[in-house]
């Protein structure tokens, strides 16, 4: 079920460089929250710090903290597998596994967690590819080769394989950036579906896409090459974009900068 | 500024495009018959050997008798007989060579890439293979032959021809599961944790399937350029014109020890099996080679 997001006091860092600093941020459940900034100003690895995929880089590091519902997931006794298992991710490009069938991607994660059941398998893999919205194209070949979607069809793939492992809350990094905008305009009405159940947290370029799907509105920024990108400020989705308290949001909003 | 002037001056600018001038073409009727010199260069001596070993090889390979028998109680100067016992030796060194040699390198190949990053063991273990990669097979031979012969006191063997295999397949193993694993993008590892699996599973079940089509073609070959080894078998084991299953013990032929043998064997029973055995060797590599394009058509990932 839909969980909230409360981050406190997050620096992180690559080696000795300082990527991010003193991000704070809470994320209601069933909501959508958008990141937006400038490139480089820190949105994908805040992103990544809220399922622990940020220390799978070399040297990456982490502190504060990250709490789903009050409990902290870099407490040391959390086995960051878990978390990942409860907080799922949808990344920039699509990248369904290529050895696997489209019905095999979809289940990739329950399989390989162990689910045997094949009747079990069979009815996550149409739930889930339903509720990407993708059922419909690839009902008659489920077991044809993932790679061969297009490219929007690939994404949503990858939605239906995060989803079918029912988490709580699902990152997307820009998960449109890569599509034509038909796909574009898929993804972004799914995303609305997917508010019902999961607390979903969206990085993005395009400033249309967040005001059209998200309810509330980060802006991260930088002040320089190589300094540490910080959140200037956090509202509702309306508020940042007809009337932000920061002057530096006002300006990248209305296109003066970044 | 007039007309006049602007007309002269659109006629001095040189058109757009001028035809190739002829130093361009004499530099590239250079280049084409280097490239062409050198293309006849590689494949005139491949195929010259090709030719005289099918052109000898063939008419006395093309014989059940080659295949089912063995060299017993053959004089040798008596014609007939076959090199089964030889093709067993070959094939069993290699395979047990193969069996020993594919976990330590796949392993090794998967410790470098997955695990040990920059850390002082992993450049010490790349280090290692690289030397391994040049040592010469006597070289290998001799070692075996020191350790397994001198020091541990076994007798000379087929299992001692393959430890020496071993030595010279395994950092070609770990070079090309290197490499394969490398070529795996790293977004297919980030999406396999982001889905909760396990950093083992994860190379266990998507990582190596992925690029296994490309190690399985890298092991084949290895396989394949490993049986046609001569040091190893001239040091480590003694030829026999029978069959020998045991390869623990007792002399076992092979097929380039068969042919350094029949060297010395100067009547035209001698020169038929030489090239008989060079070109069933041929035929065995080659039918490896295809097979590792077959293996590796079926796991390739597909898109359609
Ligand atoms: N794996 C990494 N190793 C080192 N530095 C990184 C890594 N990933 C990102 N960075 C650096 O961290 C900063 C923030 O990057 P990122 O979070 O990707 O920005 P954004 O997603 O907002 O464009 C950038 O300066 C980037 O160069
Ligand atoms: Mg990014």
């Amino acid at each position: 079920m839909a969980k909230r997001i409360d981050v406190k006091e997050l620096n992180l860092y690559y080696g000795k460089f300082h990527a991010v600093q003193e991000v704070s941020i809470a994320v209601p459940p069933r909501n959508v929250t958008a990141f937006i900034g400038p490139s480089g100003c820190g949105k994908s690895t805040v992103l990544r710090s809220l399922n622990r995929m940020h220390e799978v880089a070399p040297g990456a590091r982490v502190e504060g903290s990250v709490q789903l519902d009050g409990e902290d997931i870099y407490a040391s006794s959390v086995d960051p597998v878990q978390v990942r298992r409860t907080i799922g991710m949808v990344f920039q490009r699509p990248n369904p596994f290529p050895t696997m069938s489209i019905k095999d991607n979809v289940v990739a994660g329950l399989r390989l967690a162990g689910t045997k059941n094949k009747k079990q398998l069979d009815e996550v893999a149409e739930r889930s590819l339903r509720g990407a919205n993708l059922w419909n194209e690839v009902k008659d070949r489920l077991d044809r080769p993932g790679g061969g979607l297009s490219g929007g069809q690939q994404q949503r793939l990858c939605i239906a394989r995060a989803i079918a492992v029912q988490p709580d809350v699902l990152l997307m990094d820009e998960p449109c950036s890569a599509l034509d905008p038909i796909s574009t305009l898929a993804i972004e009405d799914l995303i609305t579906e997917l508010k019902k159940d999961f607390t979903i947290v969206i990085v993005t370029h395009n400033m249309q896409q967040a005001a059209r799907v998200s309810d509330q509105t980060a802006f991260f920024n930088l002040n320089g090459v190589g300094q540490p990108g910080r959140l200037i400020e956090v509202d509702d989705t309306e508020k940042i974009f007809s009337n932000p308290s920061q002057k530096a949001t006002e300006d990248y909003i209305s296109g003066r900068f970044g | 500024m007039t007309t006049d002037t602007a007309d002269l001056t659109r006629l001095a600018t040189p058109p757009t495009f001028q035809s190739v001038s002829g130093a361009r073409k004499f530099k590239n009727g250079l280049a084409t018959a280097a490239v062409w010199g050198a293309f006849l260069v590689a494949i005139v001596p491949l195929v010259w050997v090709l030719f005289i070993v099918v052109q000898r090889g063939l008419p006395i390979v093309v014989n059940a008798d080659w295949w089912q028998k063995s060299l017993n109680g053959l004089l040798s100067r008596q014609q007939g007989g076959g090199v089964y016992h030889a093709i067993y030796g070959t094939l069993v060194q290699g395979l047990v060579c193969a069996v020993i040699s594919v976990p330590i390198g796949l392993m090794v190949g998967v410790y470098l890439v997955e695990y040990g990053g920059r850390s002082r063991l992993a450049k010490a273990t790349t280090f290692m293979v690289d030397i391994l990669t040049g040592v010469p097979s006597i070289v290998a031979a001799l070692f075996v032959y020191s350790l397994w012969i001198t020091t541990f006191g076994f007798g000379r063997s087929g299992f001692a021809v393959a430890l020496a295999l071993v030595l010279l397949m395994v950092p070609v193993i770990v070079r090309t599961t290197e490499e394969m694993l490398k070529i795996v993008p790293d977004e297919l590892r980030e999406a396999s944790y982001a889905l909760g699996i396990p950093k083992w599973k994860t190379i266990v079940k998507i990582v190596i399937p992925t690029a296994l089509s490309g190690i399985l073609t890298g092991i084949m070959l290895a396989l394949a350029r490993v049986m046609g080894e001569t040091a190893p078998v001239l040091v480590l084991a003694a030829y026999a014109p029978y069959i020998n299953y045991n390869l623990f013990d007792g002399p076992m032929a092979s097929l380039p020890l068969l042919m350094t043998t029949e060297r010395s064997n100067s009547t035209a029973a001698g020169f038929d099996r030489i090239w008989g055995a060079a070109i069933t060797l041929v035929i065995i590599i080659t039918l490896f080679n295809l097979l590792a394009t077959v293996v590796s058509r079926v796991l390739a990932p597909k898109t359609k």
